[in-house]
């Protein structure tokens, strides 16, 4: 079970990274990746809305989809829960935590329809996980997207001081950057577990 | 038949339902009470976030603003007709605000300033500047790398021939440049403050000279040509006494060096001879003897000697003079 689980988070944050190798996300991770600071905010958001969403997604999945015989509706329901729930956290931790609120409030909202919080969900329906392995395989992807992000950041930020020819400023450089992680991230499929 | 229909209806419909009803109680429950002023604040505000009121943003600005730990015209951007919304929505009066704009004590471009080294490294004046003061000769000059462009959200500021311009038309004095350069040669002045000197080399005449055309010398040129005690030589700079200079440009056009910038357009004075009492105080008024006329005939502005400082039109008191 433990060897299992193990394999199911270094799977999820290195060899199958949602940015890298999946191209889940794609929009946050250009769009907030300017600075460090606000992608690891941009990360910790994203794994906190992904734990919770793998973990109720699941349920609804199994307590509602299935013995209702309607599983051809699972984007639809999912992509309802998610946004709900988004909202539904927001809701509270404005209430009961301002400073978090502060640091996450920005990208609450953005993550409502982020792909890559869908795609973990039908992922673990998809991998026929139980409810341990999805909240699991859920925190681990959302992980892997922080270390993506934050990495990528931290190149983007050496690249506002480099001497960028003028053709290749601002988006292009920052796509060629992408590229080249996601190829580095490749020689992660080598890893067997 | 009907159930396959029902089934996706009824459980999807229901778990619409349940979100709904408890995202409502959420909103019921967790409600936190928000001082209405501040979104209708915010909408005042031109909302660049650009932090020169020095609050992390418009909304915190606003916020601030409401718990009265910011002044109403703290908003360097919007400027007077902003803080007039926002002293409306608070109820209280806007004292006026002088509009600034960001200039640059700086002239010394590629021809003009010799270059002690070649600088290839990070792009950014900061480190440049760590290398012995800048490639520039001159320790006290532009490094022309565009920090300040960098952080501009306005796109005020461009880099001409090595040397930072701001746009005064887009500048909104929001200060973010002057922050930002690491030679400190971005100032905030009042635009109607015209005439300014555009360098801050401390350096001696001589030293200034042997590498840049257009530093100020310190010869003191300037300080005798002001009629008005506005302009003095202080280590080994020409500093302007804003509260004291007329804007006469009578330095602009003596600096040797030709450093000081002076108003773009000199308007003459015209006496309106029909209101004119000849009073005499226009013309006991001006300092360069550019008005003429004896006790209660009408007087004239002799068009040669007016600088356009304006000193009659403000002491007229019949309101008869005007700049043309």
């Amino acid at each position: 079970m433990i060897r299992e689980l193990i394999a199911i988070v270094l799977g999820a944050i290195l060899i199958e990274n949602f940015v890298l190798v999946k191209f889940l996300g794609i929009c946050p991770f250009l769009g907030v990746s300017k600075k460090v600071e606000t992608a690891i905010g941009m990360g910790m958001a994203v794994t906190f809305v992904m734990a919770l969403a793998s973990m109720i997604t699941w349920l609804v999945q199994t307590f509602i989809l299935v013995p209702f015989n309607i599983e051809y509706l699972q984007t639809i329901a999912f992509i309802l829960v998610i946004a709900a729930l988004v909202q539904f956290v927001e809701m509270v931790i404005q209430k009961i935590s301002p400073t978090l609120y502060q640091a996450l409030g920005v990208y609450l909202p953005l993550i409502t329809t982020n792909c890559a919080v869908l795609g973990v969900a039908i992922l673990n329906i998809q991998k026929e996980y139980n409810f341990i392995s999805s909240l699991f395989n859920g925190t681990a992807a959302a992980l892997g997207f922080t270390l993506a992000i934050v990495l990528f950041a931290g190149v983007r930020e050496r690249l506002e001081l480099s001497n960028i020819p003028k053709a290749l400023q601002g988006f292009p450089i920052a796509l060629i950057t992408a590229a080249l992680l996601s190829i580095a991230f490749l020689g992660f499929q080598g890893l067997k577990l | 038949m009907i159930d396959k229909i029902l089934a996706p209806v009824l459980s999807l419909g229901g778990m619409g339902l349940a979100f709904g009803s408890l995202l409502a109680y959420a909103s019921q429950k967790f409600a936190v009470e928000v001082d209405e002023r501040i979104p209708r604040i915010t909408e005042a505000l031109p909302g660049a976030n650009c932090g020169g009121c020095g609050f992390a943003g418009c909304a915190a600005f606003a916020a601030a603003v409401v718990e009265g730990k910011a002044p109403v015209n703290g908003c360097p951007v919007g400027g007077a007709s902003c803080a007039a919304v926002i002293a409306d929505i608070m109820g209280v009066t806007a004292e006026k605000m002088e509009k600034k704009v960001a200039r640059v004590l700086c002239r010394g471009t590629k021809d003009k300033a010799k270059e002690k080294y070649e600088y290839y490294g990070i792009d950014d004046c900061v480190a440049a500047s760590k290398l012995w003061g800048g490639s520039k000769g001159c320790s006290y000059g532009c490094t022309g790398l565009g920090t300040c462009v960098k952080v501009c959200m306005f796109d005020a500021i461009e880099i001409v021939d090595g040397i930072a311009v701001i746009d005064p038309e887009k500048c909104t004095a929001c200060g973010r440049c002057a922050k930002a350069c690491p030679k400190n040669i971005i100032e905030l002045m009042p635009a109607s403050q015209q005439t300014w000197v555009r360098c801050k080399s401390r350096d001696m005449g001589k030293v200034v000279k042997s590498y840049c055309q257009v530093g100020c010398i310190g010869c003191k040129i300037c300080e005798k040509a002001c009629k008005f005690d506005a302009i003095h030589v202080i280590d080994n700079i020409a500093v302007i006494d804003a509260s004291k200079c007329v804007n006469c440009s009578q330095c602009v056009v003596k600096c040797p060096t030709k450093i000081i910038q002076g108003k773009t357009e000199i308007k003459k004075a015209y006496i309106n001879e029909d209101a004119c009492i000849g009073c005499t105080i226009c013309k006991k008024q001006c300092k360069f003897d550019a008005i003429e006329g004896e006790l209660k005939s009408k007087h004239r502005v002799i068009e040669d000697k007016c600088v356009g400082c304006e000193q009659c039109v403000i002491k007229c008191p019949r309101k008869c003079i005007e700049m043309r």
